[in-house]
């Protein structure tokens, strides 16, 4: 069974915060990681080329139906919802959510239903609401939220948002901290699995 | 089966699951093997619109009051659509496609789940373009009959032109979009010589036999909301539907990578996700 999942919710400015978090985790990292990132369809192409560049987990964009594959980054693509169905993916085109699609809640709060308590949700930075619904589910099934700092965000609203919704969340972290501490995390996670 | 049925809120999987049968016992429509995070989402969707407080709820109204199934159904089934979307996918249908097309005296071609209608329309725009839709048939087949209804009237909103005329210009259009509709205050009514060569009919990919055997066949983000193993069987069924040398497009980040049958089929252009059936 797969140790756990993050879900990393970004919307406006994440390009660069996503660069930061990504590009600071290790080779052999543990665990699998589903970046949705808010954009329009024209911006799409460039987004997996742009992550990849900065980090050293293979990045590549989400198909439906497709294993999910610990140690690697998955994008959703834009104008899908991405879904998370326990080993694998799926897409819809059903309505956009709060605008978005891909939408944070819906990537998140799958997770939640497939991964329970093994759910690890991060929120960064962006002008919107996406995420703080999901994040709350995530955890009331007993997984974890890392918020960025909305003191340090490039867009405050959203990471300010879900530490609204979600009550207490597990980290309130600057982006320099939060690779470390997905990596700690990871490594709890792995642990638990060989228990 | 796999192992989320250990993890989900157990609760909720058997409202759900218990839902489903209820559906399809009552009213025959099959959403059991449907992926389940997407069919959660649209059940509480419906929860939320009906009013009801709960799955459960939502199941009592379901069971005493069949215009309640026709609105979930809804939720199963709408979809905003656009014409010549991907207009990538368009235009290598026309460059790769078509000239083999050319090769038949007669052309048959099945959209499978056309919801209201875009992509049949745009196909046979691409095919009097290129010459060859007097002498082709298009299948345009959807579960639901609303959306067929729709579909059959080629009636779009007048707003959505300029996006339609946009995606037609870059998927290689060689006329003047607008003269394949006329304006009606706000719809756009489309010229019914592109319909004389099209079949609407109702036809559920999960329960009914192939309708023919074609061409070519088109079914664009249809499976992605099926689970991998109604996704096999419907492989199963679209590649006895095709001809050897047959083609199949799927939606843009659809594959049949992880399908039993995609051996049996070459890659006309992986980005476009076209395939052609081998033999
Ligand atoms: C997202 S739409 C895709 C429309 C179109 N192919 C496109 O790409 O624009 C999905 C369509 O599949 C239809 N559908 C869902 N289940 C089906 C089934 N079992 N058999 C046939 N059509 C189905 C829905 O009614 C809906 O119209």
């Amino acid at each position: 069974m797969m140790p756990g999942i993050i879900v990393i919710g970004a919307s406006l400015g994440g390009l660069r915060a996503l660069n930061l978090v990504l590009g600071n985790l290790p080779k052999d990292f543990r665990l699998p990681i589903v970046i949705v990132q808010h954009r329009s369809n024209e911006l799409d192409a460039s987004l997996v080329k742009q992550l990849q560049q900065s980090c050293k987990l293979r990045v590549s964009e989400a198909e439906d139906k497709e294993d999910i594959i610990a140690g690697r980054v998955y994008v959703a693509p834009a104008g899908y919802h991405l879904l998370i169905d326990s080993s694998l993916f799926c897409l819809s085109v059903d309505q956009p959510v709060l605008h978005a699609r891909p939408s944070i809640d819906v990537a998140f709060e799958s997770a939640a239903d497939a991964f329970g308590s093994r759910t690890i949700g991060v929120v960064l930075t962006g002008a919107s609401n996406d995420g703080a619904k999901g994040a709350a589910l995530i955890k009331t099934r007993g997984g974890t939220i890392i918020v960025e700092d909305p003191v340090s965000a490039e867009c405050a609203t959203m990471p300010a948002a879900a530490i609204k919704s979600v009550g207490t969340v597990d980290a309130i972290l600057p982006l320099p901290e939060i690779a470390p501490f997905l990596l700690k995390l990871s490594l709890r996670n792995g642990d638990r699995k060989d228990e | 089966m796999n192992d989320s049925e250990e993890i989900y809120d157990d609760v909720e999987v058997s409202e759900v699951r218990l839902l489903l049968d209820v559906v399809y016992a009552k009213y025959g429509y099959d959403f059991r093997d449907y992926a389940y995070p997407s069919v959660k989402r649209r059940i509480l969707n419906s929860v939320a619109t009906e009013g009801v407080a709960s799955i459960s709820g939502l199941l009592d109204k379901i069971q005493n009051d069949p215009a309640c199934m026709a609105r979930l159904l809804l939720h199963f089934t709408v979809h905003a659509s656009s014409m010549f979307r991907h207009p990538s996918f368009y235009k290598c249908f026309r460059e790769k496609v078509v000239p083999q097309l050319k090769t038949y005296p007669f052309v048959r071609i099945w959209h499978a789940g056309c919801s209201t209608g875009e992509e049949v329309y745009s196909m046979a725009i691409l095919l009097h373009e290129e010459g060859i839709y007097k002498r082709s048939i298009i299948y345009a087949t959807d579960i639901s009959e609303d959306v067929i209804q729709k579909a059959k009237s080629g009636i779009f909103p007048m707003n959505m032109m300029k996006e339609f005329t946009s995606n037609y210009l870059k998927s290689g259009g060689i006329e003047s979009f607008s003269d394949y509709y006329t304006a009606q205050y706000d719809n756009a009514l489309f010229s019914s010589h592109l319909k004389e060569n099209i079949v609407f009919a109702k036809h559920n990919l999960v329960t009914d036999a192939s309708p023919n055997e074609f061409n070519v066949i088109l079914c664009r983000n249809v499976m992605i909301y099926f689970k991998r193993e109604l996704q096999n069987k419907t492989h199963e069924l679209f590649f006895n539907s095709l001809i050897h040398f047959g083609y199949l497009g799927l939606g843009e980040k659809e594959t049949l990578r992880f399908t039993p049958r995609e051996n049996n089929y070459e890659e006309v252009d992986v980005s476009q996700k076209l395939y052609r059936r081998t033999a």
